[in-house]
């Protein structure tokens, strides 16, 4: 056999893999799908909110969603539901009495909106610890946790991932509603001022506690403690990194400059009410563009036609980003997020689709301006 | 690779320079004729704290030597070819020409105009320095003090760096930071999105006529790129609209250039003569196709106001779109035509409130927004208002647009509102007196000179040497 007929060969061998791969991944959707769709809507388990819902839409959702398919036939979920519904009617019947954590997700002023969990932000952390390397993220090294607190499920989440790895995980108080709202007032210079507070008390915990080689924070908090000092100087080899949209320029820059090209930096997407998409590994070769696959099955990201939810762009195209989760705590079909993002490829390790270079919903459009300028 | 491939033809790509070192970045802008490396905001911020370099670079070279250096420059710039990207390209002055129309939307005739501007001023730099210290000796700069008309002086740096956030209306404001370099203050430049090109080769030409680059930031961004620049340089000037400037209005390390909000004001000494000035009138509402701050938004006049109007509107009618090759063409053509529609359509939602009349429009045989060659244009526009109230009385807009507005004499100053430069035209000396102590005016030009008119030993806008130096007490014993 020849070089270039043994290539063809190798290939079509990897090509069929890999379909093989994704055609196995979308069973077991579906197949989750549908036990967490009947669990919900099932009166011996579902949540008082979806029961009453599938009573007016016409239609059993517990006997007619066969896959991820049938899916489509919910509308958007309105997230307004999570700020105006009280969080028991959330509650699947099956965990009646259990007490549950509340968790909150954007909000400045008035009511946030809220989810409810029992031990989703574990099983989400302890399944991403599986995908960190141990060189960057030892297992028994401590964490320090430099991101948002107070009611988000991270504050806890964080601490978990660094417990199973055999650490402890050190905390800071930071609330980002404060700098929203400075921000909103136009008062930049005290957001810049509480900025300085966060990265005081990262800073003070590193030079001072020994062993911590891990990090959650994010992008701005990273470029502003390392403009006081070399993270990797202070023991820093791996660091990962959620909370905002991060172009290529963005990643690079961490990695190369902020991190020094020698600790490892690892981006996520993820919220409250999704869990945690992890990247492909981000490099040079990759244009330092970053992939994010959602934790399948029990969240998909779709990315949609924006004029139609229910159409998939073709891969490669750029559209809104949809997200579903499928947890028994918790089933949220067809989230419009506020962020689009560019539809890729499933991924060897992830083999579904992808969202790349996130960013924030039309982040693109332009504005007119009144001047000379 | 020296270019980006693209149907339209090949594209140069312009990266960062971080203290002169080409900086190629992953994200990046497209302008007719240039992929643009955009940098994030944290990367200049990084480089912001590692200024001392640049300043180094710039603080031994006496004074006269950097204007030897920015004489060489000119030349460079206005007749030399030079270097343009990353990957080997030089830029001859027409390739310049022709790149900078392309992506501006001003004519080649236009662009040419606005090197002459800049030249002008790396060619004098001895003498822009010389009305902008008043006189001072270049040596005290060297030395940080001297004698100044007998007096003992020290001045010392204010700032290691001016920041400027560059506009992409017109080439010409270059020239406002380019003696930052001559007054030995390291640059960081943010352009505009749409003129990459004019910063670029003037850093370029200094370079090649002996700046030592490490004093050039040059930072394709976005908005909160500017920020960071803003923040983050001890002085800067911003160029911008109102959405950028407001966040930055009262901060003293920030010179602001917003809207300039330009008139001419005619007294009643002579406004009965008022058709031997519309030549002046017209230079003020259309001189660089109307794209300047100093273009005039408003003429302000006692009476005749309708006349004053049809007449003027009979004048700019002859200014129409040409060729941007056409060495006659005065008319500026918009690079996001979305920005022509917009305009237009605001001028048109203004002439429903009673009291004002435009009176190009009937001397037009369609619509105000015109399409040749395939590129957008606004037709110059004259409108007249009743009074100052009105919505369309003190608009600026980018192509030449002017309201006539009846207002008596002595009520004038009252009415006007902060204006960059204003052209008074009369001979009353109590009403000079008054446009003299008039803290609303940044630039008085007395008597008939169109507003665009510049004499370049005046400050523009804030003195630059004062911006960037400060007077201190000094005492030398024995």
């Amino acid at each position: 056999m020849t070089s270039s007929a043994k290539t063809a060969k190798s290939s079509a061998a990897k090509s069929s893999a890999k379909a093989d791969a994704v055609a196995e991944a979308k069973n077991k959707l579906d197949a989750h799908v549908r036990a967490i769709v009947k669990w919900h809507f099932s009166p011996a388990t579902g949540s008082p909110f979806w029961l009453d819902w599938a009573k007016q839409a016409g239609w059993d959702p517990a006997k007619e969603v066969k896959g991820f398919a049938d899916i489509l036939r919910f509308p958007n979920f309105n997230d307004e539901w999570l700020r105006d519904e009280q969080p028991k009617r959330w509650v699947p019947k099956a965990y009646a009495g259990k007490p549950f954590k509340i968790f909150e997700t954007g909000g400045t002023t008035g009511m946030p909106k809220q989810r409810i969990s029992w031990t989703d932000h574990d099983h989400d952390y302890s399944e991403f610890s599986n995908t960190i390397e141990e060189k960057y993220f030892p297992k028994g090294s401590d964490w320090l946790m430099a991101g948002p607190t107070g009611p988000r499920r991270l504050r806890l989440a964080i601490e978990h991932l660094a417990n199973v790895r055999g650490g402890c995980c050190y905390h800071l108080d930071l609330d980002p509603r404060w700098v929203k709202r400075c921000i909103g007032k136009g008062d930049y210079a005290q957001a810049e001022a509480y900025k300085e507070h966060v990265v005081d008390q990262a800073i003070t915990i590193l030079r001072h506690r020994q062993g911590i080689n891990c990090l959650f924070t994010t992008p701005k908090i990273l470029e502003a403690m390392a403009e006081r000092t070399s993270l990797v100087g202070l023991g820093i080899k791996g660091v990962f990194c959620g909370g905002t949209s991060m172009t290529p320029q963005v990643v690079r820059f961490l990695a190369e400059e902020v991190l020094e090209g020698k600790a490892q930096f690892v981006p996520t997407y993820g919220n409250t009410l999704m869990g945690l998409a992890c990247s492909e590994p981000v490099s040079a070769k990759g244009g330092w563009s970053v992939v994010y696959h959602a934790p399948q099955p029990r969240a998909v990201l779709r990315v949609v036609d924006p004029a139609d939810s229910t159409k998939d762009v073709a891969v490669g195209g750029w559209g809104r980003v949809e997200l579903s989760t499928f947890t028994k705590e918790f089933f949220m079909p067809r989230l419009l997020e506020r962020d689009e993002a560019q539809r890729r490829e499933p991924y060897v390790c992830y083999p579904w689709d992808g969202v790349a270079d996130v960013r924030p919903f039309g982040a693109q459009s332009g504005k007119i301006i009144e001047g000379v300028y | 690779m020296a270019t980006h491939d693209t149907p339209e033809g090949p594209r140069i790509h312009i990266p960062a320079l971080r203290f002169g070192t080409a900086y190629r970045s992953q994200d990046t802008a497209t302008t007719a004729g240039a992929v643009v490396s955009q940098v994030n905001s944290g990367l200049i911020r990084r480089d912001l704290l590692n200024l001392s370099g640049a300043v180094a670079a710039l603080q031994d070279i006496p004074t006269a030597q950097l204007f030897a250096m920015c004489r060489k420059a000119g030349e460079l710039y206005q007749h030399g070819t030079l270097p343009v990207g990353d990957a080997g390209d030089q830029q001859a002055p027409e390739d310049y020409v022709r790149q900078a129309s392309a992506s501006t939307g001003l004519p080649h005739a236009l662009v040419r105009n606005n090197m002459g501007k800049i030249a002008y001023v790396l060619n004098n730099m001895d003498e822009i320095l010389r009305g902008l210290t008043r006189g001072l000796d270049p040596a005290v700069i060297d030395a940080g003090l001297g004698t100044q008309s007998g007096v003992p002086v020290s001045y010392y740096r204010t700032a290691d760096a001016l920041g400027v956030v560059l506009p992409s209306n017109s080439p010409g404001v270059n020239s406002l930071w380019i003696p930052a370099l001559a007054l030995k203050v390291p640059v960081i430049l943010k352009p505009g999105r749409d003129d990459p090109w004019t910063p670029w080769r003037i850093i370029q030409a200094l370079i090649a006529g002996g700046v030592p680059a490490k004093a050039f930031g040059y930072y394709p961004t976005g908005h909160d790129g500017a920020h960071t620049v803003l923040a983050g340089c001890g002085r800067s000037l911003l160029f911008g609209d109102a959405s950028i400037t407001k966040r930055w209005a009262s901060d003293p390390r920030v010179e602001v250039h917003g809207p300039g909000y330009s008139k001419v004001l005619i007294g009643e000494t002579h406004i009965d003569r008022w058709q031997e000035l519309i030549p002046v009138l017209a230079d003020s509402v259309a001189a660089n196709g109307g794209r300047s701050c100093v273009n005039a938004s408003a003429i302000v006049v006692p009476r005749n106001g309708a006349a004053i109007a049809a007449a003027l509107a009979e004048r700019l009618a002859t200014i129409v779109p040409r060729s941007a090759d056409d060495a006659g063409a005065g008319l500026a053509g918009f690079a996001n035509p979305a920005m022509a529609e917009s305009i237009s359509a605001s001028i048109d939602q203004g002439l429903k409130e009673p009291g004002a009349v435009d009176h190009s429009a009937k001397l037009r045989a369609g619509p105000r927004l015109v399409v040749h060659d395939g590129r957008t244009y606004l037709l110059p526009t004259v409108v007249a208002c009743g009074s100052f109230d009105h919505p369309l009385a003190n608009r600026e807009f980018l192509f030449p647009y002017t309201s006539v507005v009846e207002v008596p004499q002595s009520r004038m100053l009252d009415l006007i509102g902060p204006s960059l430069v204003v052209s008074a035209i009369g001979d009353d000396p109590a009403w000079r007196r008054a446009l003299l102590a008039s803290p609303l005016i940044h630039r008085l030009n007395l008597g008939a000179m169109p507003t665009s008119h510049v004499h370049w030993d005046q400050p523009h806008e804030g003195n630059l040497f004062e911006f960037l130096y400060r007077r201190r007490a000094v005492q030398v014993a024995g």
